[in-house]
């Protein structure tokens, strides 16, 4: 399968575990990225929440890039990208004059901007029986607390997941053979967009998140976002230091967790690379599920 | 029946709905969105009163409000209205318009973030983790916060010593250049 | 022809913007005016004597009136000139106001437009032919369709009166969910107490021909002569046998497989039911999704214990027919119930308020049936999910109204009381529990009703909170309802032990279909549509057909009941004469012309269009053309607009009359 690939900053940075397990993955499951040339930032909250035809003027340039590219579908395994960029193409569609504007903006013509997943959207398009067909190891110990943050689902219908109770990302992990929990946090905000400016905030919301999965029975987090995840690993320290009896809980990528049940251990995963450490036993011996 | 021609003046309602494309009047004041935002506890004014605000011409207050710096763009409001309004396109559209009017911002360190963020962009075309911190903490002085999450962050490579620059580095520069917020006043 | 011209000020309505002296006078030299004048109200009495003083000085035999739509006052204006001695379609009406004084502000142009308007109907009138009322016969049975409060009412209204009535309902007993309620606001009266012996008053009326279990299929016909097929479902108990002894629901070995329809889900019943024990008839039915026999055929106990024999398993839906002369819709609504974004719908649903995944979180409906002393609780409060008493409550109104994103725009006017009583109802009973009603307006307009609300809050307690809520989640058997107060703009949180969800009113999810069967319009909503909203607010624009309570719009029991009662008294108007009389402007086929190809039939929504075989003296069929039923026909004139050969014509409003109106314009 052919997709165009939009990676976003975090996954050459702080998230580039993400983008590595990622790709080990898509290959298992004959997925063959093409990434955008030269793709740019999509601008991100802090041009959205600054100036708007600079949110989309920067989040167009990658979608005209894709498609001077002759990409029909690209996806984003950001949530905050994916987000950016699907708000800006229904505003250019839904207003020409707008659109005209930012295409002498950024000096490029748009016309059939491709197809926008997110990850889940897109392991979805790949298919659950797909991963169940490739999986090696089964998952069974893993009890997942699917944490879809708020950019993943809304504004409601800006997909297919219902954006109050989705379940698009639980029936993805059980295809790894992991139990999935009901939670009440999963769609609730970790506050990212202030993760530097008011960490006081940050931890006190990412902690409700985390005790609640916690208390639901999970031993696991998934996220299918770098922020998210920066938020709900990297704060544990912090919050540690300002709640004493917090008890921490490793966080996933999707990725990584699907990386796992197709049999990649945690460095080739880069799984070693979170704040917490990660050490649920990955069965393999149990369960050898043939191809 | 008979209409009465007024002259409309424009006003600071006018540039927000420019931008949101949206009749602040559809809000009702149901407070749903204040009910929901996961901002709430640490905002001054419920995000509801910014629109009602704007719906009463007290153009200042939704302004010089903390509560429009504090909303993290998390589309709940959004999502759950009953009356399909985007509140949180409506709250960047209020900090817009705060920014052309050069008003002073209460959440002074969330704009010097994002204005660090938007920095490294303009100069890389993508994010740069570094230069972003550094230029952070040169704009606020708050040096020593989060100090023990980057050796590791370093020696797991997550932290880029160099930028990475786009091909398109001028063109994004120019983009920045064009949409750039002008204080009006 | 002399045609006088008279033209109406309507108070200041046209004389504002409409020189009405200078239209009158221009009217005075069109080709054929013998008189022309103004009035300040024309539809007044001194007015119309104007118009027939006119017509006996000037011997006028063509008038023209300028004033309000037609709709409004053709009537009072065709009849002056029929009192006056003549034909009273010689008269036309031009829309001054409107067509012209209330879309304009220029005097000048506004002036203009009027003279133009004025001449087109002179064209008109100078080709108008004297028409007389179609006069057909009237049968003065009733058929009411829905057994709630609007239609128990309605029929025992046009019952006594001493007309026949045929009373249908689809559910196995009449009563609707007025029998479901607890007790009423704002008396608090227990509504069964008041309902049930309404109920076997219909049971029992003479006049009254009661089908429960029945569904209509089919209308066709006219007003005063319709013909309506009905479904009798096969109960599979002989009802002329059955005595309602209850001996087979209380031996049925299927007791917990379907859940109650009566009790909204919240208890189960057995596969042969009535669905509560003051069902009107008391007669049960057997549920074949459920029921043993029907699965397998290996238990017959309903059978074996009944000492009537009534049971009858092979008993096979039945076809009726009946003549009927007003039909009176009383389908009345059910309640949004939606947890989750349904497929191949717009309607979003409400996953943030956990309605279908906490058991605690209950609409109106079923709060009512655990406050009811019928209920399965026998009225003492404990919720569903572990029957502990629950010491604090929220209610949420306006889950579905008042929302266009997730629900429906309108309001469903009703919440605000029933919550108001739901609450009080609570503390009554629990003189320590909590009430909280998250609210955005209280709309309690009604003789006592604000009284009512207020005593719910100031003499019982109940704590009214101004902002809707935006998310429940269960912590630790708590149901933790996240607000806000908007009047304070303070965050509120509440722990309860219980929502309760005013859930909006919605039309019934078949009313739209049943409304193209029996041929009347109906909403985006699925609500029926009345002819006119002030004037004409209880009449379908089918003749004929009224409408009466909740499935023309949400409403409470004292509206419902006053409505079928106005609805009752329309059909009662009817069968005030023996023949009806209709207006006579309708379509005519030149049979000569007609080639046959029926697309007017197509086109037709009233099914007006019929196919007549032309034969010769032999019998030999030499062609088919269409023809007019003139009992059905509206005289829309689609017909007229779609016919390739011309040969449909609109009486009264001829291609001829049409030219000669727009060749005046120009």
């Amino acid at each position: 399968m052919q997709i165009g690939y939009y990676p976003g900053c975090s996954q050459e940075g702080t998230a580039k575990e993400y983008d590595k397990s990622l790709r080990e993955v898509l290959k298992v499951l004959d997925v063959d990225p093409t990434e955008i040339n030269d793709w740019s930032c999509c601008g991100a909250t802090s041009a959205h929440v600054t100036s708007h035809k600079l949110s989309l003027a920067l989040s167009a340039r990658n979608l005209a890039l894709a498609e001077k590219q002759g990409l029909k579908e690209i996806f984003a395994p950001c949530a905050a990208c994916y987000n950016r960029l699907l708000t800006s193409k229904n505003e250019l569609q839904e207003h020409p004059e707008q659109k005209y504007e930012i295409e002498t903006i950024i000096e490029e013509k748009i016309n059939n901007i491709p197809e926008i997943y997110n990850i889940v959207n897109f392991f979805q398009k790949i298919g659950k029986d797909k991963i169940a067909e490739k999986k090696k190891i089964d998952l069974k110990n893993f009890k997942a607390a699917c944490y879809y943050g708020c950019l993943l689902v809304r504004p409601s219908g800006i997909n297919s997941d219902d954006s109050e109770q989705p379940n698009s990302m639980e029936e993805i992990v059980k295809a790894t053979g992991a139990q999935t929990i009901d939670w009440n946090f999963k769609l609730e905000c970790c506050g990212a967009a202030h993760s530097i400016a008011r960490q006081d905030i940050v931890v006190d919301l990412s902690k409700k998140i985390l005790d609640d999965a916690i208390k639901h029975g999970a031993n696991v987090i998934v996220v299918a976002c770098p922020m998210c995840h920066s938020n709900l690993d990297m704060r544990q320290q912090n919050i540690k230091s300002k709640f004493s009896d917090f008890k921490e809980i490793p966080v996933l990528y999707l990725s990584e967790i699907l990386g796992l049940a197709l049999g990649f251990d945690k460095k080739q995963l880069g799984i070693d690379t979170h704040f917490i450490e990660f050490n649920l036993p990955v069965r393999n011996d149990v369960q050898e599920v043939s191809a | 029946m008979s209409h009465h021609n007024t002259t409309h003046v424009r006003t600071i309602s006018d540039d927000i709905t420019d931008i949101t494309s949206q009749n602040p009047e559809l809000c009702y004041q149901c407070g749903k969105c204040s009910a929901g935002c996961p901002m709430r506890n640490y905002m001054d004014d419920a995000p509801n009163v910014i629109v009602r605000y704007i719906q009463l011409g007290l153009f200042e207050k939704a302004m010089n409000s903390a509560t429009i710096w504090l909303c993290a763009g998390c589309l709940t409001c959004s999502s759950r209205c009953p009356k399909n309004f985007d509140l949180a396109k409506f709250m960047d559209a209020v900090r817009e318009v705060a920014l052309r009017n050069g008003v002073k911002v209460k959440e002074k360190t969330i704009l010097k973030f994002h204005k660090a963020f938007l920095k490294q962009i303009k100069n890389h075309g993508r994010s740069y983790e570094v230069g972003l911190v550094r230029d952070y903490k040169m704009a606020t002085f708050d040096l020593f916060s989060d100090v023990e999450n980057s050796p590791k962050m370093l020696l797991d490579g997550k932290l880029n010593i160099f930028p990475h620059n786009v091909k398109g580095k001028d063109k994004i520069k120019s983009i920045f250049e064009k949409t750039e917020v002008k204080k009006c006043k | 022809m002399k045609i006088g011209v008279f033209i109406c000020h309507c108070g200041e309505n046209i004389g504002r913007t409409v020189d009405c002296a200078r239209v009158s006078k221009a009217a005075g030299f069109f080709p054929g005016v013998v008189h022309s004048v103004d009035y300040k109200y024309m539809c007044s009495d001194p007015g119309q004597n104007l118009i027939k003083q006119a017509i006996k000085d000037f011997k006028l035999d063509g008038v023209v009136v300028g004033s309000c739509s037609p709709h409004m006052h053709e009537k009072t204006f065709r009849k002056a000139v029929a009192d006056a001695g003549v034909n009273p379609f010689l008269c036309e009406i031009a829309n001054l106001r409107e067509h012209v004084s209330w879309v304009h502000e220029d005097i000048d142009v506004a002036t203009d437009k009027a003279i133009d308007l004025i001449r087109f109907a002179v064209e008109k009138v100078k080709r108008n032919t004297p028409l007389t009322t179609i006069k057909v016969p009237v049968t003065k049975r009733t058929l009411v369709i829905g057994g709630g409060i609007s239609g128990i009412q309605a029929a025992l209204d046009v019952a006594n009166a001493g007309y026949e009535v045929v009373l249908v309902e689809k559910e196995p007993s009449i009563g609707g969910h007025m029998s479901q309620l607890s007790e009423t606001f704002p008396t608090l009266d227990c509504s069964q107490c008041i309902l049930t012996p309404r109920m076997v008053e219909v049971y029992q009326h003479p006049k009254i021909k009661l089908l429960t279990y029945s569904e209509v299929e089919k209308v066709e016909g006219f007003i005063g002569n319709f013909k309506v097929t009905i479904r009798k479902k096969a109960r599979y108990v002989d009802d002329t046998k059955c005595t309602g002894c209850g001996d087979c629901m209380q031996k049925c070995p299927i007791k917990k497989k379907a859940l109650s329809e009566f009790d909204e889900q919240l208890t189960t019943r057995s596969a042969i039911y009535v669905p509560f024990p003051q069902a009107v008839p008391n007669i049960p039915v057997i549920d074949t999704s459920v029921c043993t026999y029907f699965k397998t055929g290996k238990c017959s106990m309903c059978k074996k214990v009944c000492g009537r024999d009534a049971i009858f398993f092979e008993q096979e839906d039945q076809m009726l027919t009946e003549e009927i002369g007003a039909i009176i819709m009383a389908t009345g609504y059910k309640l949004y119930t939606i947890d989750k974004k349904p497929e191949d719908s717009e309607i979003k649903g409400y996953g943030e308020y956990g309605y279908g995944k906490y058991k605690d979180v209950i609409d109106g409906l079923q709060f009512e049936r655990i406050a009811s002393a019928s209920g399965p609780t026998s009225g003492e409060f404990m919720r569903p999910s572990d029957g502990k008493t629950p010491k604090k409550i929220v209610f949420i109104q306006c889950v579905g109204s008042r929302d266009e994103s997730k629900g429906f725009s309108y309001c469903s006017k009703i919440c605000c009381m029933y919550t108001a009583k739901h609450a009080m109802l609570y503390k009554h009973k629990v003189h320590d529990g909590e009430a909280y009603v998250f609210y955005m307006d209280i709309r309690s307009g009604g003789k006592m009703y604000e009284e009512f609300v207020r005593r719910a809050i100031e003499e019982d307690g109940v704590k009214y909170i101004r902002g809707r809520v935006s998310r429940i989640y269960e912590e630790d058997g708590k149901y933790i309802v996240k607000g806000e107060d908007t009047l304070a703009g303070v965050p509120i949180t509440i722990d309860a032990d219980m929502v309760v969800l005013a859930t909006a009113m919605v039309a019934q999810p078949d009313a739209s279909k049943l409304a193209q069967t029996v041929g009347i319009p109906y909403d985006k909503y699925g609500y029926f549509v009345e002819v006119h909203p002030k004037l004409r607010p209880v009449e379908s624009s089918s003749g004929g057909i009224f409408l009466a309570g909740a499935c023309h719009s949400p409403r409470d029991i004292p509206d419902s009941v006053a409505m079928a009662s106005a609805a009752a008294a329309k059909a009662m108007v009817l069968f005030g004469s023996d023949m009806l009389e209709r207006e006579p402007t309708i379509a005519l086929v030149n049979e000569n012309l007609c080639a046959g190809c029926f697309y007017c039939k197509k086109v037709c929504a009233y099914n007006a269009i019929e196919i007549k075989q032309i034969k010769d003296k032999q019998g030999n069929l030499i062609k088919e053309v269409a023809f007019v039923n003139s009992g059905l026909c509206q005289g829309c004139g689609t017909c007229n607009a779609t016919c390739p050969s011309k040969s449909i014509e609109l009486i009264g409003y001829t291609d001829e009359q049409i030219y000669a109106e727009i060749s005046a314009l120009m």
